[in-house]
């Protein structure tokens, strides 16, 4: 590693990602700075109702876990630790991370904590339009549990200035958790497009954690991977232009080239050339990977140009019961009779008039993944599961609909097992877009203990 | 029979009621074959009824990879979609599934292992 490059890494690419890896990245790559990227879009809104129930709770479940395994390498590698696991309250995850430093021998470790990307009231007034689903916030009403909108990497930039070397946040932009340190570190003007883009690049290369070093990409047979059981995260080198080289700790499990690196390129991207984010849209067309044997892999090319002029918001509301169950069927003529199953119980479900909002049954083993022409026509399974899934309004109804699947037991076709049903409140997102100026960042150090 | 997996890789990606699908060439020469075949109005038949709005094809020759967005696939989206596979992850391996050609697979540089 160059005297000049910085070398960030990813210690999480979800909630429940490992927590050993993380201890891995830190010692035997020693970066600069490490990511933790937690938050899923509807997270933030279950965390708000947890938040609702008792004040010192609404962060990651596994907050406590993972920095009390990362502070103590972190602590003794000089590494910083960035991360958005203070979803619905970054305060009292900072106070909670205050304790663990302690604990790691660290009580003064300067701890800082990003807040304002909750925007219920503003959205609530400005009652923009859905971008993806009909109508307004208006229309759901009470419904609503919370409104956040993905801020950039100023705020944590300016943590990291004032000296954090642990910065928890709520809703960010994921690529800007990356891209922060970068700034801070390199001193990039924030209108220097070409490389925020690059900045972004390299968060969207990383934040999926190990889908970049070969999780989510064995086929086996033809895409084989070795050791998934002790997969590598990965970390970038980058150098003061924004071109970088990818790595992963030695002695890990994964694979790190051309073909994972272009599947995490793409992933969940919309449009390559406009990939919006809060700090500029930037543009992947001219990527390219070039790999340098052992695991090593240099990314250049991406670039940008200034961002909308909105930030996205996240909505999450209440969206009635979801009620799941099936049964299962084997040998000859299973098919048949888990196809028999779900008719009987739409046929329940109708006599009884259970009010069903949304309802959906599938064979697994047959039609419950497989799409289009890729399902076979005419299925030689022998060992399938029926289920039926449905959104109803109510717990009632939700558990007159679990009562009828039980009831398959038998009342049902021959030879059915494991019938079994569970119901949660749904939970729903959608996205508004707000003017950007309406969105106040806020940064505050978490006292010594 | 041989299929697009003799071809490429696939990996699906989610936001909100959009799915994302990037095909990879495994040999980087088969790009020019592939992007002539595997069009949007191929992907489109071969996955309906499954997706409901519209399939956009982005060429990414300098990467050997196509990327298909497919709008209105996802059943409004993982929060709301009751599939046993909510974010649509799967939806790779379908399009994987897609038969190919005698005389693409003759012309093609990779070849299954």
């Amino acid at each position: 590693m160059a005297a000049q490059t910085y070398r960030i890494g990813c210690g999480a690419g979800f909630s429940a990602d490992r927590i050993d890896a993380a201890v891995t990245l830190i010692d035997r790559a020693r970066p600069q700075a490490v990511v933790f990227e937690c938050l899923a879009e509807r997270t933030v809104a279950r965390a708000v109702l947890a938040r609702l129930a008792d004040p010192e709770a609404g962060f990651d479940p596994w907050f406590e876990d993972r920095m009390r395994a990362v502070l103590p390498p972190a602590v003794a590698a000089g590494t910083t630790l960035i991360t958005n696991m203070g979803a619905a309250n970054p305060a009292a995850a900072g106070r909670l991370a205050r304790r663990l430093a302690a604990e790691a021998g660290a009580p003064h470790l300067p701890i800082a904590v990003v807040e304002g990307d909750e925007v219920t009231e503003i959205v609530r007034r400005l009652d923009p339009p859905f971008l993806d689903r009909p109508g307004r916030p208006s229309v759901l009403g009470e419904a609503i549990v919370s409104a956040h909108a993905y801020l950039g990497a100023a705020p944590v930039v300016d943590a990291l200035r004032r000296g954090a070397r642990v910065v928890i946040t709520g809703r960010v932009a994921d690529p800007a958790l990356f891209l922060a340190p970068l700034i801070a570190q390199f001193d990039w003007a924030t209108n220097d497009w070409e490389r925020i883009g690059r900045g972004i690049l390299i968060g969207h290369l990383l934040e999926c954690a190990g889908q970049l070093t070969g999780g989510y990409f064995a086929d086996p047979g033809v895409k084989d991977v070795a050791d998934l059981a002790e997969l590598g995260l990965p970390f970038a080198d980058v150098e003061p232009d924004g071109n970088a080289t990818l790595g992963k700790p030695e002695g890990t499990g994964g694979r790190l080239d051309r073909l994972t690196c272009t599947e995490q390129l793409l992933y969940e991207l919309h449009d390559p050339g406009a990939y919006l984010q809060p700090d500029a849209t930037a543009d992947f067309r001219s990527v390219r990977f070039t790999e340098l044997g052992s695991d090593r892999v240099r990314v250049e090319g991406g670039t940008g140009r200034p961002p909308p002029a909105t930030l996205k918001v996240v909505v999450g509301y209440r969206d009635g019961v979801v009620v799941e169950g099936g049964i299962s069927y084997a040998g000859e003529g299973a098919v048949a009779r888990a196809r028999l199953a779900l008719a009987i119980l739409r046929e329940r479900i109708d006599r009884r008039a259970i009010p069903v909002l949304d309802l959906r049954t599938d064979v697994i083993g047959v039609d419950s993944l497989l799409r289009g022409r890729a399902v076979a026509p005419d299925p030689d399974v022998r060992d399938v599961r029926a289920r039926l899934a449905a959104r109803v309004a109510d717990r009632a109804s939700a558990r007159a609909i679990g009562h009828e699947i039980e009831a398959l037991w038998l009342n049902g076709p021959a030879g059915g097992g494991g019938a079994s049903w569970s119901a949660r409140e749904g939970l729903a997102v959608a996205s508004v877009l707000i003017p950007r100026d309406l969105v106040r960042p806020m940064v505050s150090f978490v006292a010594p203990a | 029979m041989a299929s697009l997996r003799d071809l490429a890789t696939a990996r699906s990606g989610d936001k909100g009621d959009t799915a994302t699908l990037a095909v990879v060439c495994r040999d980087p020469a088969d790009w020019p074959l592939l992007a002539g075949w595997l069009t949007a109005d191929r992907v489109a038949a071969f996955l309906a009824p499954a997706v409901r709005g519209a399939v956009r094809r982005h060429e990414l020759p300098a990467l050997a990879a196509l990327l298909f967005v497919l709008e209105g696939a996802l059943e409004g989206g993982v929060t709301r979609s009751l599939a046993l596979d909510p974010h649509g992850k799967s939806l790779a391996f379908s399009l994987l599934a897609m038969p190919l050609p005698e005389e693409i697979l003759t012309r093609a540089r990779c070849r299954r292992p």
